[in-house]
């Protein structure tokens, strides 16, 4: 299972190819993941056990993000706004995925639409759950 | 999901490849409808406060998605982060973080899970 590192020369992979939107969603969907999975996973577990172990317990984890009015602190936004941004590109991109796995969307022109449409997505997402929680309330 | 040419053939890196991905599209699929959800009912809560969230979490219709919930995104999550790690970490230092994302993935899931039945049934115990 342990393979020895072996200094073989690589293809060049990564440096031949022009950058596209396509190569951005695709890192975005692993940063994102990979984000959502450790970051995301360990507030979700520290919510729900703060929450069970009592009132004071789950003050302690909310006063982490919030200020004395029990309005957001900075932390909580840069966490808030990062998970939801992180949730919706995810979820946009892999729904992307799964179209792709059908082996449909692949021509060019519509490849490039379907990747930049995540984004778009994503943000006017993140706008609109973020509007609705502070504006719309 | 293995195709029956496949299953003959019984080839392929390590075998098992086809159930990673299937479980892996499945558990997108449950997170999709779990999380929309989870969001759509943070977001309608009246407040953050723990007596919302307690009362909000002691209902069926909250504690059963959200039980669900844990045990579709963490499955799906394994899977994705068990990819990333087999992609850029080697040797040694793979089999280490392979280990530790499993023990992670059971202890918080099962944390979670845990303080989401205590708040369920202990609404009703109190009552």
């Amino acid at each position: 299972m342990a393979s020895k590192p072996v200094n073989r020369p690589l293809s060049p992979h990564l440096s031949i190819w022009k950058w596209g939107p396509h190569m951005t969603v695709s890192i975005a969907h692993r940063v994102t993941g990979s984000g959502m999975a450790t970051v995301g996973s360990i507030l979700l577990v520290a919510w729900l056990a703060s929450a069970a172990a009592g009132e004071e317990a789950y003050g302690v984890f909310r006063g982490l993000f919030t200020t004395a009015d029990g309005g957001l602190n900075i932390v909580g936004y840069v966490l808030g706004i990062g998970l939801t941004l992180s949730f919706f590109q995810h979820m946009a991109s892999g729904v992307r995925h799964l179209v792709l796995d059908t082996g449909a969307g692949y021509e060019l022109k519509r490849n490039k639409m379907g990747a930049q449409a995540t984004f778009a997505f994503s943000i006017l997402a993140t706008l609109a759950f973020w509007a609705f929680l502070t504006v719309g309330k | 999901m293995r195709t029956s040419i496949g299953r003959v053939r019984g080839l392929g890196s390590a075998k098992e490849g086809a159930h990673h991905w299937w479980t892996h599209r499945l558990t997108a699929g449950s997170n999709l409808l779990l999380m929309l959800w989870f969001i759509a009912s943070i977001a309608m809560l009246p407040g953050y406060d723990y007596a919302t969230i307690q009362s909000w979490l002691s209902s069926p219709w909250a504690a059963v998605p959200m039980a669900l919930l844990i045990v579709s995104v963490f499955m799906h999550f394994k899977l994705g982060l068990q990819v990333v790690i087999e992609d850029y970490s080697h040797a040694e230092s793979r089999v280490v973080l392979l280990v530790l994302l499993n023990l992670f993935v059971v202890a918080a899931g099962a944390t979670a899970i845990f303080s989401i039945l205590k708040l369920a049934f202990a609404a009703g115990a109190v009552s």
